[in-house]
């Protein structure tokens, strides 16, 4: 008989309360009459908030548990912060949007809850099974809620193949791990990098050869050119509540464990993987930034610019090391303001039977919504990487990791694609304000949710350019927990 | 003090974003009160700022990322000096030609506050962080500008600007970045401080190329040929007052930039840069003034003349020696206000007839005669005629740079003939002759507002062309400073260095 491993309930308790929160969702629906299901959200938002709050009081702490496959550390502290932030600001959202698109079920509160346990979960673990567990609690959440607009062709063909595509993703990933067990005996990660350390050649061998499989399948789910094609179908098909969702949370997500593995337990090995980094984040720089010049519709348009900031977070990974590690941290949490703000002006945009996605419809709105005119400079100009805004200084950051760490190269050819991606952000900008044209505006005022939002985006992503300094602070300590 | 004047403006762009109404003339008369605050402070900085000096005064110093060794540090000395008080000078006068803006008012003078701001900030930044940030944030204002209220080609004009500054300065930031992680490398600790990197040796190698980062960057601003093509467009389809902030402010970003940064910090690659950065000088001095003399649209004369103007700052620049620094640093101010005052004369024909094509005007003397005396004084400032500022400028630099190059300099002193023959041929085109065309006999002579806008620059150009003393005597300490500076580190370098510097000025002189 084996020995339970010795529990301590608090290194889940966040995960506890995440799940607590998605089950009370699911049950109160069932006494829930008409359409309207906006006090899902709210209790969606409630039960996010106390996770945040029980994260926030558990800072400085660190547990493992359950044989230490999963733990409280300020890493995971710091992803599960930022999930329940990305998490609040989709239902927030969402309770503005599902009222245009007809999508009233309470089913959808729930999942989004799932979909970001799962990436708390994903995080949190310490144990390459525990990560894949994550991971499959929040892709299945995702595929569900991709497809959740039943009555949307686009929606159903973005549902499809992002699970056909996330599945296979899957098998790499668990291809890899089967190999890095093969090679230490353990799927722990600290039991990986002992390994790591010092391989004999057959082990060295298949932890190559697993190191390979993991980076396809971490390639597939931060969306890493050539691993990239699903992305702007699946974001342009599915709710635009939910490729937001997509694109900050899952991309985050997945970021938080490619982080802990490979600048933690594969990190012995790291001069045999960081040249296959730094090829990818150039492919994804490059190819994410170049196609974008050429869409016509916003969603694929940010759907592209997701691709090429995953390009410009794989140079922080490239870079490697504190700074680094925490540069990519800190962009995450940038990234997560602007581009949750960004999606938001697309849906404000948006009206009953009209989503309005084309870049032409936003010809002139600047001018006819002020508050979107502004909220759309700030996220541009912050996605384009110009200060004030934060999105300058979480590149700042990526950069200065990479010029630090010896990658002069891969600095400029990140600065030569910011030079590109200048180019369609500044584009929107362009048809918002000096174009004729376009579509007619729905007022702000009747959609409170969506202004908050907005509000809230646009004041963190300017408190983070301009004052930065405390969470870098924090995103360095999150770091260095992973020891 | 100095975060005062900066950010003044700032306040005074959101004050008007939150005022209620669409009371338009209110909000004109709000923006252009407001305009006088910062230059109203800055006139008090004036008074406190001690004119022996040649170092930063009224420094601050704050924390900002300490991590990064981030400081918000600003300073001021002889160098920044005018360029602040030009930058608060010319903005009241740009507000007034916002009262023919008829759309979006408002907005307008909000971009016009958050571009000053931008401007000062990076005039008195002495950390290369804030410096890049400041850089940064004058963009943006500027492209909204020309942008929405430009000309026809505006959307054109308007990304072709960005894309070209963006294309510098991303390169620029890059090389921040390795200067600060070599300092750490070297000394243990990182720094974006402009004063602990000027005294900071790197190796040659490394200060070619960041001296070429720093150096595209900046040329591009200047515009120096052959990196010139984006300002007569930006300058063509700007309404009024942004062409008036582009030439009279902006384009001193570029040269400032070349003297605060590029030079005292690579002084080894500047060297041997310097020559060549004369000779492109030259050339952009004869041909701006060549595309002139075939120009048929006045803006775009007057963004030419530009070219060849600046090509004059950037040859004193090269010089490297007082008389040609000073000389350049004050034909940075007379460039600023006599070609602003050229883009306010023609943004006031423009205003009546829609049209900038010389061919169009003729005879106006007739009918505007007040208009044609402020527009000799304007532009005969510009030609450089002794008794006005402008010769100050051109008479230093030549004298500057003879004693460095002096086959170039001669070329360059072609450049002051065609000068006068291209501005005075536009004049004789515009002004006199048979006033012949029907449209223009219907014209009235300047407005109150609009001689308002002019009275202060041409008392400007008679004091500075008649009595330069109080703006070189406060220029000299600070410029000594610094070519005493540069000077001692090229002599402190290898000797290999230094002869393949004297080897290639003397190539470059004997041309």
């Amino acid at each position: 008989m084996i020995a339970a491993p010795e529990i301590s309930w608090i290194a889940i308790l966040p995960l506890l309360i995440i799940t607590g929160t998605a089950l009370v969702t699911m049950i109160a629906d069932l006494w829930m009459d008409g359409p309207d299901r906006d006090a899902l959200g709210w209790l969606g938002i409630i039960g996010l908030a106390i996770t945040a709050i029980t994260a926030v009081s558990l800072w400085g702490t660190s547990i493992s548990s359950f044989a230490g496959v999963i733990g409280v550390d300020r890493f995971g502290l710091f992803f599960t912060l930022l999930f329940c932030l990305v998490g609040s600001l989709t239902l927030l959202m969402s309770m503005n949007y599902l009222e245009v698109t007809d999508i009233r079920t309470g089913d959808y509160y729930t999942l989004v809850l799932f979909c970001t346990m799962g990436m708390a979960v994903m995080a949190s673990a310490t144990d390459l099974i525990v990560i894949f567990v994550g991971l499959e609690i929040m892709s299945i959440a995702a595929y569900a809620l991709a497809g959740i607009w039943r009555s949307q062709l686009r929606a159903n063909e973005a549902a499809l193949k992002y699970f056909l595509l996330g599945a296979f993703a899957t098998g790499f990933l668990l291809f890899g791990i089967a190999l890095l067990y093969g090679a230490a005996g353990s799927t722990g990660l600290n039991a990986i990098a002992k390994v790591a350390a010092k391989p004999t050649a057959e082990q060295h061998a298949l932890l190559l050869a697993g190191t390979g499989l993991l980076l396809i399948g971490f390639g597939f789910k931060v969306a890493a050119v050539p691993f990239h094609g699903w992305a702007p179908d699946v974001y342009e098909g599915a709710p635009t509540t939910v490729s937001a969702l997509m694109a900050v949370g899952i991309k985050s997500a997945a970021f938080a464990a490619f982080a802990r593995v490979f600048l933690h337990g594969l990190q012995p090995l790291e001069a045999d993987w960081s040249g296959a980094l730094w090829i990818l984040a150039v492919a994804t720089m490059t190819v994410g930034n170049v196609t974008a010049l050429l869409q016509r519709n916003i969603k694929r348009m940010l759907a592209y610019s997701s691709i090429a900031h995953a390009g410009y977070l794989l140079v922080g990974m490239v870079a490697g090391g504190e700074l680094g590690g925490s540069s990519v941290l800190f962009y995450l949490l940038t990234y997560a303001l602007m581009t949750m703000g960004a999606f938001c002006v697309v849906i404000a945009l948006g009206r009953q039977g009209h989503p309005n996605e084309n870049l032409d419809d936003y010809a002139g709105a600047g001018f006819r919504s002020p508050l979107l005119g502004m909220a759309m400079i700030v996220f541009m100009l912050s996605l384009a990487g110009i200060p004030p805004f934060g999105g300058f200084i979480g590149k700042f950051y990526v950069f200065s990791a990479a010029v630090k760490s010896g990658y002069v190269g891969l600095a400029i050819i990140g600065v030569i694609n910011s030079l590109i991606s200048v180019y369609y952000y500044v584009g929107v900008l362009v048809r918002m304000y000096m174009s004729d044209g376009g579509v007619e505006v729905p007022t702000m005022s009747g959609r409170p949710y969506l202004m908050a939002t907005l509000v809230l985006t646009i004041i963190g992503t300017i408190a983070l350019g301009i004052m930065p300094s405390s969470l870098f602070e924090i995103a360095r300590q999150s770091f260095q927990s992973l020891g | 003090m100095l975060s005062l004047i900066v950010f003044s403006p700032l306040l005074g762009a959101l004050l008007l974003m939150m005022m209620r109404g669409d009371n338009v003339v209110a909000l004109r008369r709000f923006a252009f009160i407001y305009s006088l605050v910062p230059f109203i402070l800055s006139l008090m900085m004036l008074s406190i700022f001690k004119a022996d000096e040649p170092g930063m005064q009224l420094t601050e110093t704050a924390a900002w990322i300490p991590s990064l060794s981030i400081f918000y540090r600003v300073g001021i000395d002889g160098i920044s000096l005018f360029l602040v008080l030009l930058t608060t000078f010319l903005m009241p006068i740009v507000v007034l030609t916002g009262w023919d803006v008829h759309k979006r008012e408002r907005e307008y003078m909000v971009f016009l506050m958050l571009l000053e701001t931008g401007m000062l900030g990076a005039l008195v930044a002495t950390d290369l962080f804030l410096f890049y940030v400041f850089w940064e944030i004058m963009l943006f204002p500027m492209y909204f500008l020309i942008g929405i209220w430009g000309g026809q080609r505006r959307v054109y004009a308007a990304v072709k600007l960005v894309l070209y500054t963006m294309a510098g300065s991303l390169l620029m930031l890059v090389a921040i970045l390795y200067i600060g992680a070599a300092h750490q490398q070297q000394t243990g600790q990182l720094s974006f401080n402009l004063a602990q990197l000027t005294n900071f040796n790197l190796p040659i190698e490394a200060q070619r190329w960041l001296f070429a980062a720093f150096a595209l960057a900046f040329a591009i601003k200047v515009p120096m040929f052959p990196l010139h093509t984006w300002l007569p467009d930006a300058h063509t389809e700007a309404p009024t007052g942004g062409s008036v902030i582009l030439a009279g402010v902006l384009l001193k970003m570029g040269t400032y930039g070349f003297l605060r940064f590029a030079i005292p910090l690579f002084p080894l690659a500047a060297a041997e840069a310097m020559p060549i950065i004369a000779v492109l000088a030259v050339i952009g001095i004869v041909y701006g003034a060549l595309v002139c003399m075939v120009q048929p649209d006045l803006k775009r004369l007057v963004a030419y003349s530009s070219v060849s103007h600046l090509g004059f700052v950037m040859l004193g620049l090269a010089a490297l020696n007082v008389e040609g620094v000073q000389g350049s640093l004050y034909q940075m101010l007379n460039h600023g206000l006599s070609t602003g005052g050229l883009f306010l004369c023609v943004g006031v024909i423009y205003e009546r007839r829609h049209t900038r094509l010389i061919k169009e005007f003729g005879g106006l003397w007739k009918q505007m005669p007040v208009y044609s005396s402020i527009f000799l004084v304007v532009m005969m400032s510009s030609v450089g005629l002794p008794g006005l500022n402008g010769f100050v400028g051109e008479f230093l630099i030549l004298l500057g740079a003879f004693g460095r190059y002096p086959v170039l300099a001669s070329i360059a002193s072609s450049g002051v003939l065609l000068g006068a023959v291209y501005l005075l041929w536009m004049y004789q085109r515009v002004i006199f002759g048979p006033l012949e065309n029907p449209e223009n006999q219907k014209l009235k002579d300047l407005s109150p507002r609009e001689l308002l806008m002019f009275v202060p620059l041409i008392v400007l150009f008679f004091v500075m062309g008649m009595y330069p003393k109080p703006f070189l005597g406060r220029m000299e300490p600070a410029v000594r400073a610094t070519l005493e500076r540069y000077e001692k580190r090229v002599a402190q370098s290898a000797p290999g260095a230094v002869k393949l510097t004297t080897s290639a000025q003397s190539k470059a002189g004997t041309k």
